[in-house]
């Protein structure tokens, strides 16, 4: 066992001193996609699923083909259409849009089939006495089905948001300069691999307290017994 | 004649080819409590629900204090405002204090404030005997208690009639007592109520009047005193004989 060579390649202290700014830099980027991709696919997913109970068909035969295509198509795929294809019809972006927007729709299709269980899953009930209230169909979805709804939602939810701000390292291949691309180019230009053990700690910093988050927020959202 | 609360008159409803409802005429005077039994599947239940519109009847008439709520320009989140419903299966806020159950059409639909909702909802908790549980969850309540949770959510909003469809069917046998007890005070302040119910003696006991429906029309109505004791139906005399029985 050649732990020193090891500890050369992989935990190169002079590699770290070195390299770290820009490790830390991509990790604000991932940090902030993440943050972007999280908020807009959750609300986008949401919508379309309140929508979806509006059961008009029309709209709800779009919305089960979104979430169907956008759970089926990788990833990948959709940022490298967005970013090389489209500016063919004229509409470019930023290599950050491109990855923002395709993750957020990736994001809102599984968000939109998750928020669809949880409202199906609310006793009909729970509805047909808000109304015989008084309630309008909104505000008996907004103060009563929702906030339900949601409870429900929130463990598979933070098992998606995970997963998709993960994916913003797919970001890496239109050239965004995401803490795992910033890695890989630490790594080719030192020649040596420590700037990934720094790109896999910096993941790590970002990550496990979105993990610890939805655990909290399971038991916060418990019924009260 | 005084003029009845709620009216019906000729009241159809259909689910695709089968009629449940054949042409039901009725009228619910101020004040009483007027029962409706029969066997299940005998339109009961979507008799009460057509009466705040929960389902649409298919033709027919119905009236509240002389307002036809099946209009179609008819304004249904005020007309439900006058008509109180109570649920089987009480159909609590699960996520909502039993205190934020009963204001929540308060602060919503009334528009009233939060202070101002609140005392209504407490009046109404109150009522029901459940002032010390208004901070409880609905999980936290035995169902006696999560139903009259239910009556307070009704009653709150201050209306003519309430509707009670199987109010105690869910219920463990020891706790029907409780809400048959609210309901009989209720009676005694002046409350109109149509019950859905198969509490007999309760009926026999408390009710104005006495509705038997069968396959979808009233066979027979009258003072509980004749429905129990003289029916003078077939159909009336084999269905309490078969209650009777149990």
């Amino acid at each position: 066992m050649d732990l020193q060579a090891l500890i050369f390649s992989f935990f190169n202290l002079e590699v770290i001193r070195d390299y770290w700014p820009d490790i830390v830099r991509g990790m604000a980027v991932t940090i902030e996609l993440g943050v972007l991709v999280s908020l807009t696919g959750i609300v986008v997913g949401l919508l379309l699923a309140i929508v979806r109970a509006l059961q008009i068909k029309a709209l709800s035969f779009f919305i089960v083909c979104f979430a169907d295509i956008l759970r089926a198509v990788p990833p990948l795929v959709v940022i490298m259409i967005l970013f090389f294809a489209f500016p063919y019809i004229q509409v470019s972006m930023s290599a950050f849009v491109a990855t923002w927007l395709s993750l957020s729709l990736v994001l809102a299709a599984f968000a939109e089939e998750i928020c669809w269980a949880g409202i199906v899953s609310v006793p009909k009930g729970q509805a047909e006495a808000a109304r015989s209230t008084g309630l309008s169909w909104w505000q008996s979805m907004c103060f009563v089905v929702v906030p339900q709804a949601l409870r429900l939602t929130v463990a598979p939810l933070t098992n998606r948001v995970i997963a998709i701000t993960k994916s913003t390292a797919l970001g890496s291949v239109v050239g965004l300069s995401e803490v795992l691309n910033n890695s890989q180019s630490a790594m080719s230009m030192s020649g040596n691999a420590t700037p990934l053990m720094m790109g896999a700690v910096g993941c790590l910093i970002i990550f496990i307290p979105v993990v610890l988050l939805g655990r909290w927020t399971e038991t916060r959202f418990r019924w009260k017994q | 004649m005084i003029r009845p609360i709620l009216e019906i008159i000729g009241l159809r409803k259909s689910y695709g080819e089968l009629e449940v409802l054949k042409g039901i005429d009725l009228r619910v005077e101020s004040g009483k409590l007027v029962f409706i039994i029969g066997p299940s599947g005998s339109g009961k239940s979507s008799l009460l629900r057509c009466c705040n519109r929960l389902e649409e009847s298919s033709s027919g008439q119905i009236l509240v204090d002389g307002e036809d709520i099946t209009a179609h320009n008819a304004d249904l989140n005020r007309i439900r405002q006058n008509i109180g419903m109570v649920f089987q299966h009480f159909n609590l806020y699960r996520h909502m204090s039993a205190l934020g159950n009963v204001t929540l059409a308060l602060r919503k639909v009334q528009k009233l404030s939060t202070k101002q909702a609140q005392e209504r909802g407490r009046e109404a908790l109150n009522r029901v005997g459940l002032s010390d549980k208004e901070d409880a969850f609905p999980d936290q309540l035995s169902g006696g208690q999560q139903q009259r949770v239910g009556i307070a959510r009704s009653l709150a909003l201050r209306p003519k009639v309430v509707l009670f469809d199987e109010p105690t069917s869910a219920l463990d046998p020891e706790l029907v007592g409780d809400v048959l007890n609210v309901m009989r005070e209720l009676k005694e302040d002046g409350m109109t109520m149509l019950v859905v119910s198969h509490e007999m003696s309760f009926a026999n006991a408390a009710a104005d009047h006495v509705v038997f429906m069968d396959q979808g029309l009233i066979v027979e109505q009258g003072i509980p005193q004749k429905i129990f004791g003289q029916p003078e139906h077939l159909r009336t005399q084999t269905f309490l004989a078969r209650m009777s029985a149990h």
